[in-house]
């Protein structure tokens, strides 16, 4: 039995938890829902210690553990972090006891069904967010899907069960393709080094080179699909739709209508990161050349996001999907920042993965809070909340704004950081995207102005009771980080050179390599040149 | 990047740590009020409120009057305190540090925005006491002040572009809180988020030009964006050209006019120029204090700021400079000419503003950097002070803001009415109050600024602005102190002067506004009284925006400023003759040229061709196109539930039929289907 | 000594009872029975097949069957007594919802 290091002890405890919840007998509701919210609390405390104990001056992750698995077909439990994947793990980790706090009164059905899965699919995530070997990445990819399936199907609302199956069906036809290109990537890598291997990268005291290691095929050099376009196009296609990019989006508004507030919160806050996560982890390193050649691509769609996602945001009448809408304009920047290959695009983009998992969570608990007192969410039957619920708008103030990108909360540091990066490769790609700041600042004041000012017309709205002890706690776990982040977001930055440049030297590399090989791919992007050179490594 | 700054001739700054209290301390006070009221829901009493709030502005405004003396006493050339507090964002080759500088341009800057503020703080007490709306909130008021002295002096205190934005957007979400402070009523709450968002329009032009000038500078091999790093190195990219794209009308474009552009859009958007002025007059909508305070003194003339913080950019780009000359010139004329109709005290001088916004961008466009300066500091007193005396009249008139039912206050209130004489007096630049000094300086500079196209007709807007300026402040103050009262009898039963609190920055301001023309009175003056520079303001501000020397002949001059009064004085003589003289004058000229009443009453109809043109095509396209049509119909509709209908039609009509719901006839088929491979493999 | 070819026609007959009954009865538990056939008559030839060629794995391979099918049995006659208490019945005919 091998001891068990940090990372495993924080993806598995809440399922460990689960797991023990389900085989004692005889636990109340009330027993469950608070052996969840201790359980998801030592975790985060225990990610904290990953956080305390990571060396940012390092390259490499770190923390890592390799047991075998199934050797024989190179899959191994292998898990280890570096800069992007502590941030997510640290914002995980803490979104889900606040998560579940939040949704206290939130679930009456089945409760112990809810707390089970809501337990598993924070398992299924972390799992996803340390996994360094492929196949390990997607069984949590997978597992992470199915919890959320129930989430939304069973405690959604009205049109939950076309909201669900819609979500799965759209991310399984991704992943499938996916799953397909891992395999045709295995067969590459064991064609090179003659055995199997889906380790990401060489695991800490074994020679065998990882899948990162492996020359994939540029266009002309083998079979289409044997090529790094196809396989990084399949790749992308999963990420795609999970980010998601236009025009894979609509999955999103229903999923985040129909769900429950936590399964929102989770959806909007985590699995989305997915998406965003697996283009950095494994669609870039893997396909470098693949990915300079998609970038023009990339930048249309996000851009397209951005803009067509505010200006739809804008015409809702429902709260819920017009935040739903701002998330797709929001994952269009990080995408944005992610392709344009430098320093500060993509660490922008990682800092906003976090931002976006802060602000449009926190605003989908507030969402959740007025629903569960009028339930509706229609802007038309609100109006003068400021008056009623003083707290309630305060705390939806700033989330609002921390969400368009005020300075001193933490939507801005991301959302110029990308700017700033993606004008450094394309400033016509760049402009047009800041404009997508004009547009999220006129939807959400207009929506903030429609819901909390102005006379209290409708009667229902008179006697609304403003946020109780556990709700305002809820909303102050929440605010902190994102005014610590608009503040003070060097602190995490600084953690996120090590891996950055490590990504981002695979696609120098590739451009290097493309402009010299006129055979293959166009170097559409000469200006990814040695962006970082300046940057010593870890010398701030 | 250190490296690479470290090659730079950059000014040396002194170290210190003040700088950094002179913002925190209003910070501090209202994030206590925040906590106090957006968690705990607890008010403190008013006299904490009082003390905290307007005790930390002032103890702001004496931290900055012992930086400025220390300052002062820094030799001069060298002036300039640095405080270093941390890297606030850093990526790459960008960093941002969390840092201020105090040289002389924000030693000006900080000493109005206190110094005023303070005023602004006090007189607020007394304002606000008299607040009995269902949305009042004393402390909340106060929360707000505070954060915004916070912001606007992170903005004028800033070492680089990106702390700059961050005061420049704070105050910009104050403004917003600050206008829709009586949110119950949907047209504060309308025209607050009007302002965010046509701010925003002008903010992204700001992005964009800090993203071309950090690039720019990038590919020169400094990287940076810290004021004076900027300044030591600008010069080695000013020279480059733009290839502009054949949509923008092609051309080559100087990489520092290009630059400067974008800058000034975001100054046209919080320095309420055209196209974006649109929301300062609705603005107005606000407590009066708080349009004294954002909406005249500070906020508002924090894009003259940025433009004369970034004089190099405009001396290095003529075109620039030359944008914001012109744009600053027709803003003045056109808003002079709306505000002679209109009738609401706070529009007439919220016109005015934009108006005297316009005179100071004239002056910077012109390269007289310190002229604008002065500009503002002159602007922040009598402005200020008109503001708060029109409050003082709307408190005396129970909240009534209309000048027709108004008249004849001057025995009434006589201190409010003094005092706002002085403030029109000041503004219409009447020789040696301190409106003159400085209006003259800006039309000497539009005069002589022969890199500008057209210098001559722009010296002739800003002195016919001059004339209409005369006459709309004095049409004001003559339909609201002079004649016959023409409210009701109830109102005028209830007329009387507003308390101490509002009384006294009345008076401070006054005397601001009536002698603060001294700190930079023209050369010409100074050689008659044999005083060596006597542009004490330009001499101080020379080291940032360098001096800007007129070269006109000192009869010449003279002349100028002679003509100028004259201009102002046929103005005010128009305007007893028409509001005082003849008041049935104006009913027949408003009579006999309708229509052109009705385009200057109607402002032009601006905000009505901006939600033709823009806002609702967009939402329109929105909601049809986008969202029912794109999302709704081809995605969703044809793409992902079209694929599941067609496969649900298939299985409908023939797959259906297999699925019997019987578990035998499922078995019969795989055994019947192993028999069948059993078979092909044996034959 | 049994030949092997015995073994195999043994449990070819079983098999085919079980599939027939399999298939045709209507009553679960009969049905269950069946199928217990067939997984018998699958042992009986493996076991058969193991003593010719002395490979023990075969033999092995039984156990292993008989274990899974005493856990089939118990979730199979499970499942056949909740349906009894919902339905009143054993009959396959009245379990049909799985259906278009």
């Amino acid at each position: 039995m091998p001891h068990l290091g940090p990372i495993t002890i924080v993806t598995f405890l809440p399922a460990a938890t689960a797991l023990v919840l389900l085989v004692v007998p005889g636990l109340s509701e009330r027993l469950w829902k608070h052996a969840a919210v201790a359980s998801t609390v030592v975790t985060f405390l225990f990610s904290l210690r990953l956080f305390q104990g990571f060396d940012p001056t390092r390259t490499g992750y770190q923390f890592v553990e390799h047991v075998p698995w199934i050797p024989d077909y190179g899959i191994h439990y292998f898990v280890g972090i570096d800069g992007l994947s502590l941030l997510l793990v640290v914002m995980t980790t803490f979104l889900m006891p606040v998560t579940l706090v939040a949704a206290w009164n939130d679930v009456h059905r089945s409760v112990k069904s809810y707390v089970f899965f809501m337990l598993t699919l924070e398992t299924g995530m972390l799992g996803a967010f340390v996994a360094l070997n492929l196949f390990q990445f997607y069984v949590f990819w997978e597992v992470m899907l199915i919890p959320m399936y129930f989430i939304i199907g069973i405690w959604g609302g009205p049109r939950r069960v076309y909201a669900a199956v819609k979500f799965f069906l759209y991310t399984m036809f991704g992943s499938l393709l996916m799953f397909v290109a891992i395999l045709v990537v295995y067969g590459l890598h064991s064609q090179q080094f003659g055995q199997p291997n889906l380790d990401l990268v060489a695991a800490p005291g074994t020679s065998l080179p990882g899948l990162l290691d492996t020359t994939i095929p540029l266009a002309g050099q083998a079979v289409w699909w044997k090529t790094q376009t196809w396989l990084f196009a399949a790749f992308a296609l999963a990420f795609a739709i999970k980010v998601p990019m236009f025009p894979f989006h609509t999955w999103l508004p229903d999923a985040h209508v129909e769900a429950p507030t936590s399964g929102s919160v989770i959806l909007a806050a985590v699995l989305l990161k997915m998406g965003t996560y697996g283009f950095l982890r494994l669609g870039v390193p893997l396909f470098p050349a693949a990915a300079i050649e998609f970038t023009p691509i990339i930048f249309g769609l996000a851009l397209v996001g951005i803009l067509y996602a505010a200006l739809v945001a804008m015409v809702q009448a429902d709260v819920k999907k017009l935040v739903a809408y701002s998330s797709v304009a929001h994952l269009g920047f990080v995408m944005l920042g992610m392709f344009a290959f430098n320093l500060e695009g993509v660490k922008g983009s990682i800092l906003q993965m976090v931002n976006h998992g802060l602000s449009t969570g926190a605003l989908f608990l507030l969402v959740g809070m007025i629903y569960e007192r009028r339930h509706t969410r229609q802007i038309a039957q609100f109006g003068g909340i400021a008056k009623p619920m003083p707290v309630y708008a305060a705390m939806f103030g700033v989330v609002t704004m921390a969400s368009i990108g005020l300075p001193m909360l933490n939507g801005f540091v991301g959302e110029y950081l990308i700017l700033l990066g993606t004008w450094l490769a394309s400033p016509w790609v760049s402009s047009a995207a800041a404009f997508g700041v004009v547009l999220a600042a006129v939807y959400m004041l207009w929506m903030y102005r429609r819901v909390f000012f102005g006379p209290v017309e409708n009667p229902e709205n008179r006697g609304l009771i403003d946020l109780d002890l556990r709700e305002k706690l809820v909303m102050v776990a929440v605010v902190l980080p994102i005014v610590w982040i608009g503040a003070y977001p060097d602190y995490l930055l600084r953690r996120l050179d090590a891996s950055v440049i490590d990504v981002l030297r695979r696609v120098e590399a590739a451009s290097a390599q493309a402009a010299s090989a006129p055979v293959t791919v166009d170097a559409t992007r000469p200006g990814a040149a040695l962006a970082f050179a300046h940057e010593a490594e870890g010398s701030r | 990047m250190v490296e690479a700054a470290r090659a730079l001739p950059t000014l040396a700054a002194t170290p210190s740590t003040l700088l950094r209290w002179i913002p925190l301390l209003p910070l501090i006070a209202a994030v206590v009020h925040g906590v106090m009221l957006g968690l705990l829901r607890r008010t403190l009493s008013r006299g904490a409120v009082i003390a905290l709030s307007v005790g930390s502005v002032i103890a702001s405004f004496l931290l900055s009057v012992v930086a400025f003396g220390q300052l002062i006493g820094l030799p001069e050339g060298q002036r300039a305190f640095v405080d270093d507090v941390y890297t606030w964002i850093g990526a790459g080759r960008f960093s941002a540090e969390m840092s201020f500088l105090l040289d002389p341009l924000s030693a000006v800057m900080i000493l109005v925005v206190t110094g005023v503020g303070s005023l602004i703080h006090v007189y607020s007490v007394g304002y606000m006491d008299d607040d009995h709306r269902d949305d009042k909130g004393f402390q909340r008021f106060f929360c707000y002040l505070n954060l915004f002295t916070f912001s606007m002096l992170m903005l004028v205190l800033g070492d680089n572009l990106l702390v700059l934005f961050l005061g420049w957007e704070g105050v910009g979400l104050c403004s917003y809180l600050l206008i829709g402070f009586w949110y119950m009523d949907k047209w504060n709450a309308y025209c607050g988020s009007k302002a965010f968002i046509v701010n925003r329009i002008g903010d992204f032009g700001f992005l964009l030009g800090i993203f071309l000038l950090f690039s720019s500078l990038a590919a020169a091999g400094h990287p940076t964006v810290a004021f004076r790093d900027i300044a030591a190195a600008f010069p080695r990219i000013a020279e480059q050209t733009v290839q502009m794209p054949d949509l923008l009308g092609g051309g080559e474009w100087k990489l520092a006019t290009l630059i400067g552009v974008l800058f000034f859009v975001g100054a046209m958007g919080k320095s309420a120029q055209i196209p974006l002025y649109v929301w300062l007059p609705d603005a107005m909508a606000g407590p009066t204090p708080v349009s004294a305070l954002i909406h005249a003194a500070t906020m508002v003339t924090a894009g003259v700021y940025m433009v004369c913080r970034l004089n190099f950019v405009y001396t290095a780009g003529p075109g620039a400079a030359a944008l914001v000359a012109w744009i600053g010139g027709v803003t003045a004329l056109f808003a002079a000419t709306i505000a002679i109709t209109q009738t609401d005290i706070k529009k007439v001088l919220a016109y005015s503003t934009v108006s005297q916004l316009g005179y100071m961008f004239v002056a910077a466009g012109c390269g007289a950097f310190s002229g604008a300066i002065f500009h503002l500091a002159t602007h922040a007193f009598f402005k200020a002070l008109l503001f708060l005396g029109a409050g003082s009249v709307i408190l005396a008139m129970h909240h009534e803001q209309d000048v027709d039912k108004m008249g004849g206050l001057r025995k009434a209130i006589p201190i409010t009415h003094w005092t706002f004489l002085v403030g029109v007096l000041a503004i219409s630049g009447i020789p040696f109050f301190s409106g003159f000094f400085s209006k003259d300086e800006i039309l000497l500079a539009a005069h002589g600024a022969e890199q500008i196209p057209g210098h001559e007709a722009l010296w002739a807007i800003g002195l016919f602005t001059a004339g209409l300026t005369a006459l709309y402040m004095f049409r004001l103050y003559f339909r609201t102190f002079h004649g016959s009262f023409r409210g009701t009898s109830e109102q005028l039963h209830h007329v009387h002067e507003p308390a101490q609190t509002v009384l006294v920055p009345l008076v401070v301001l006054a005397v601001l506004s009536a002698a603060g023309g001294l700190i930079g009175v023209p050369q010409v003056y100074g050689d008659i009284l044999g005083v060596k520079n006597a542009n004490s303001l330009a001499h101080f501000l020379a080291q940032v925006v360098g001096l800007h020397e007129a070269e006109v002949p000192q009869a010449e001059e003279l002349r100028l400023a002679a003509l100028a009064v004259l201009v102002a004085s046929i103005g005010i003589a128009l305007a007893w003759w028409l509001y005082v003289q003849a008041p049935s004058v104006p009913q027949r000229v408003r009579e006999s040229v309708g229509w052109a009443y009705r385009l200057l009453f109607g402002k032009y109809y601006v905000d009505e061709l901006y939600d033709m043109l823009f806002v609702n095509p967009l939402k329109w396209i929105s909601e049809n196109v986008f969202y029912k049509g794109v999302d709704a119909g081809l995605v969703d509709g044809v793409l992902v539930n079209g694929s599941a209908n067609a496969v649900q039609a298939v299985a409908a009509r023939a797959l259906k039929y297999l699925q019997s719901g019987f578990a035998q006839s499922y078995l019969f088929f795989m055994v019947a289907g192993a028999l069948a491979i059993v078979a092909w493999l044996v034959v | 000594m049994v030949p092997l070819s015995h073994v195999i026609w043994l449990s070819a007959a079983l098999f085919t009872i079980g599939v027939i009954g399999a298939l045709t009865r209507r009553n679960l538990i009969v049905i269950l029975m069946s199928i217990e056939l067939m997984l018998n008559a699958v042992n009986l030839s493996l076991v058969g097949f193991a003593r010719v060629w002395g490979d023990l794995g075969g033999q092995v391979f039984v156990l292993m069957v008989i274990a899974v099918a005493a856990a089939e049995v118990a979730v199979g006659l499970g499942i056949v007594i909740s349906l009894f208490r919902n339905r009143d019945s054993v009959n396959v005919e009245d379990v049909s919802l799985l259906k278009w």
